[in-house]
């Protein structure tokens, strides 16, 4: 036991003292904070530059009929053609050119947006949205009908669903399907590559040790499954420490972002009162006011935030990645022990990395239904497990299938480190010749 | 007293016999050879008495009982196969070995510092493996091999790319470990480091143990039967007078001296040679010819291979 620790100590300390490591720990909190970050910045930044769109409106139907916004503009252009504009465009100071058919009522892409660039999406579904309306307008308007004007700003809805879940004491909390989603998503594929990533550093250095050679050396004062098992739980420790920095990192990082954030959002509500108060006085406060008495979305995203078990989630993360981890890890020694160099690894990680990829997969269509019997399944079978459970943990899941989970999870890595192991100790000590499955097959049947 | 006893080992491999029914006994004291061609199966006899890989039958036993797991503490093992890890600096990586062996921190420190004085080798402590040469790389690897002060030692071709100073040096290292009371059990090509060294041999050949003895006896047993006589005279006269128990094997001329090589069959005794040749030349010198560790070594092999073909 205290030989599996000198070899894990010196495992955890050569890579802890590597510089890629330190990078590696400090660039990816950045990393994953900028990614969640930057979409919040972006959104609460609008496009600010001016622009004015020149309009040929051969059906006579828009003139001045298209909203305008702050920041784009449209300008009408009586008796020009499309060809005549053309000539000119890059003088005119055009942003672009919309041009109308005259039969744009029946025929839906009579609407043709020319410009020298590549107009934003913004923009194009801005000039769609705005001319259907309008088209739908002028379309009732045949039909004569009194206060039509009035009837369709009575119409106007605007519905969310916000999404409040049952737990078993009664108890009803505010949840949001997106956030519960988006932390499936981004915890799962995060387990697979994590154990991918330290599974395959396992390999390279049985891979590394073997090619120098210090393993006849080494296994000389320490049983070959001692070493094994020193260099996959070093690894481990060095992945913990990695994840644990990563966490207080970004959480950081995105909480220190996130109040800028929020600042910035408070300003946007306290606009938005001013309006109303002006609103008010002008006498059309009533639908307004039923607006602002639904929580904002950000406030909304906090409370289903808060409501989110982040002990059971970052606790059953780290458990089943450990897992997982350890499970896989020794699929991967068993590999590197089997081969001279890395190129020749190819074909035989297939067998250990197919599992992983159909985890993936299955992960994608539990996403939608965390409660189906194929994401069950996965879920229970050991060598998806750590991956498809995560994917089901924040949607939650009952504790005896945890348990059954986590139970086959722990009794599979004890075999298969056990299978590695023979494997292992007799791959490491044959030089110079790819092996295949079967002869490996034959090792675990050595009796020594 | 035996320190280390392997009875009937055999080892099978998944398409080739490594070893078959290969018994040594190393006596407690002593520095043994195991001499044989390469593929012969020295490398997997070492690794089975250093419980790398378990025999597939016979047993080992070592300090007068059989083998037990602990054993290796007080085993010093030189694989053939060496390397170190070539990101570690050299004093750190010995450590890292001198603490599996089962030394603390501070004891391994104070021991690989007298070894590195003796060595003259303290300027290398914090050096990267990857900076070292071949041969300085093997210096280390000899020093964390004897560093726990085993009363077995076992190396695996101990001389291979060392140059022959630092083989020299070695050997003396060696040499002087037998001294201080260590039993050491090498491998090697290196016959004339055998003949300086070694108190006992075996050798091992296609998985079989083929001589094994001490090795004044080998030597004796391989050389009874020639005899180099010096003389002046006349060759031809000499070889007129040999009557057919007797057969001129070679000879050289050299400043008026003959000296003739001369092969005495078991009807004859080299007093009825020298009674034969004494009137028909001035004798200068006679002396049984001892053929070197190579010559029997190259013998023995042949003669092995040769009848083993047929069968």
């Amino acid at each position: 036991m205290s030989k599996i620790f000198l070899v894990l100590e010196r495992e955890f300390l050569t890579r802890v003292r590597k510089k890629s490591f330190i990078i590696m720990t400090i660039l990816a909190p950045l990393l994953f904070a900028g990614l969640m970050v930057v979409p919040m910045i972006i959104a609460t930044m609008d496009d600010t530059k001016e622009r004015s769109i020149a309009v040929i409106d051969d059906s006579g139907l828009f003139k001045n009929k298209i909203t305008e916004t702050e920041y784009l503009k449209f300008v009408y252009l009586d008796g020009v053609t499309v060809s005549d504009i053309q000539s000119t465009f890059s003088e005119s100071g055009y942003y672009a050119v919309l041009y109308i058919g005259s039969m744009v009522a029946n025929t839906p892409d009579a609407v043709i947006l020319y410009s020298d660039k590549q107009p934003s999406m913004d923009i194009t579904s801005h000039i769609s949205s705005a001319i259907k309306n309008e088209i739908e307008t002028q379309k009732l308007k045949t039909y004569d009908i009194e206060n039509l004007d009035d009837i369709l700003k009575s119409i106007k809805t605007n519905v969310r669903v916000r999404t409040i879940k049952w737990s078993k004491d009664g108890e009803a909390k505010e949840s949001s399907s997106e956030l519960v989603f988006g932390l499936a998503y981004i915890l799962s594929f995060l387990v697979y590559m994590l154990i991918f990533m330290f599974g395959s550093q396992v390999m390279r250095g049985v891979i590394e040790e073997k090619t120098s050679r210090v393993v006849e050396v080494i296994v000389s004062s320490v049983k070959p499954f001692q070493l094994m098992m020193g260099k996959i739980l070093g690894i481990a420790a060095v992945s913990l420490l990695q994840i644990v920095i990563w966490l207080i990192l970004t959480f950081g990082l995105v909480s220190a972002a996130g109040s800028i954030f929020l600042d910035s959002s408070k300003k946007v509500v306290a606009q938005k009162e001013t309006v109303t108060n002006l609103m008010e006085q002008a006498g059309v406060a009533q639908t307004v006011t039923e607006a602002a008495d639904q929580p904002s979305f950000a406030n909304e995203m906090m409370t289903a935030l808060s409501n989110i078990n982040f002990v059971l989630i970052i606790g059953g993360f780290i458990f089943f990645f450990i897992g997982g981890y350890l499970l896989y890890a020794a699929m991967f020694a068993a590999v590197g022990s089997a081969v001279d160099s890395e190129a020749d690894t190819q074909q035989l990680i297939l067998p250990v990395t197919i599992p992983l990829i159909l985890a993936i997969v299955v992960m994608v269509s539990g996403l939608k239904s965390p409660d189906g019997s194929l994401t069950f399944w996965f879920s229970i079978i050991p060598f998806t497990s750590p991956i498809i459970m995560i994917t089901r943990l924040p949607y939650g899941v009952p504790t005896w299938e945890l348990a059954l989970s986590a139970a086959l999870l722990v009794i599979s890595f004890v075999a298969i480190t056990w299978l590695a192991a023979k494997i292992y100790r007799v791959g490491i000590l044959l030089y110079g010749k790819k092996h295949t499955w079967k002869e490996m097959w034959k090792w675990i049947k050595y009796k020594n | 007293m035996d320190i280390l006893i392997t009875r009937n080992i055999e080892k099978r491999f998944s398409n080739h016999l490594a070893l078959d029914d290969v018994s040594i006994a190393v006596p407690q004291g002593t520095i043994y050879g195991l001499l044989g061609p390469n593929g012969a199966g020295k490398t997997t006899l070492l690794r089975i008495i250093n419980q790398i890989t378990g025999p597939d039958r016979g047993e080992v036993h070592c300090f007068g009982r059989p083998m037990q797991a602990n054993d290796i503490y007080s085993i010093g093992y030189l694989p053939e196969e060496r390397g170190l890890y070539k990101k570690m600096k050299v004093g750190e990586h010995a450590i890292y070995l001198a603490r599996l062996k089962g030394l603390s921190r501070p004891e391994a420190l104070k021991r690989l510092k007298f070894w590195f004085e003796k060595l003259e080798i303290q300027g290398w402590w914090n050096k990267k493996i990857e900076e070292l040469s071949k041969g300085m790389a093997q210096k280390i690897q000899f020093v964390v091999t004897v560093i726990h002060e085993p009363k077995l030692l076992i190396f695996d071709e101990p001389f291979s790319g060392f140059d022959p100073i630092n083989a020299n040096i070695i050997k003396n290292e060696i040499i002087e470990l037998k001294k201080k009371g260590a039993t050491i059990l090498f491998s090697t090509h290196n016959m004339g480091s055998v003949e300086e060294m070694c108190d006992y041999i075996t050798l091992i050949n296609k998985s079989k143990n083929i001589l094994s003895g001490h090795i004044d006896q080998v030597r004796q047993q391989y050389g009874s039967n020639v005899f180099e006589l010096t003389f002046k005279g006349d060759l031809r006269k000499v070889s007129e007078s040999l009557t057919a128990n007797y057969e001129l094997v070679s000879h050289t001329e050299e400043m008026g001296q003959v000296k003739a090589n001369i092969k005495v069959n078991e009807y004859s005794t080299d007093n009825r040679l020298l009674n034969l040749v004494i009137p028909v030349a001035e004798i200068i010198g006679f002396r049984q010819v001892i053929p070197s560790m190579n010559d029997i070594f190259i013998q023995v092999v042949q003669e092995y291979n040769k009848t083993h073909r047929q069968s």
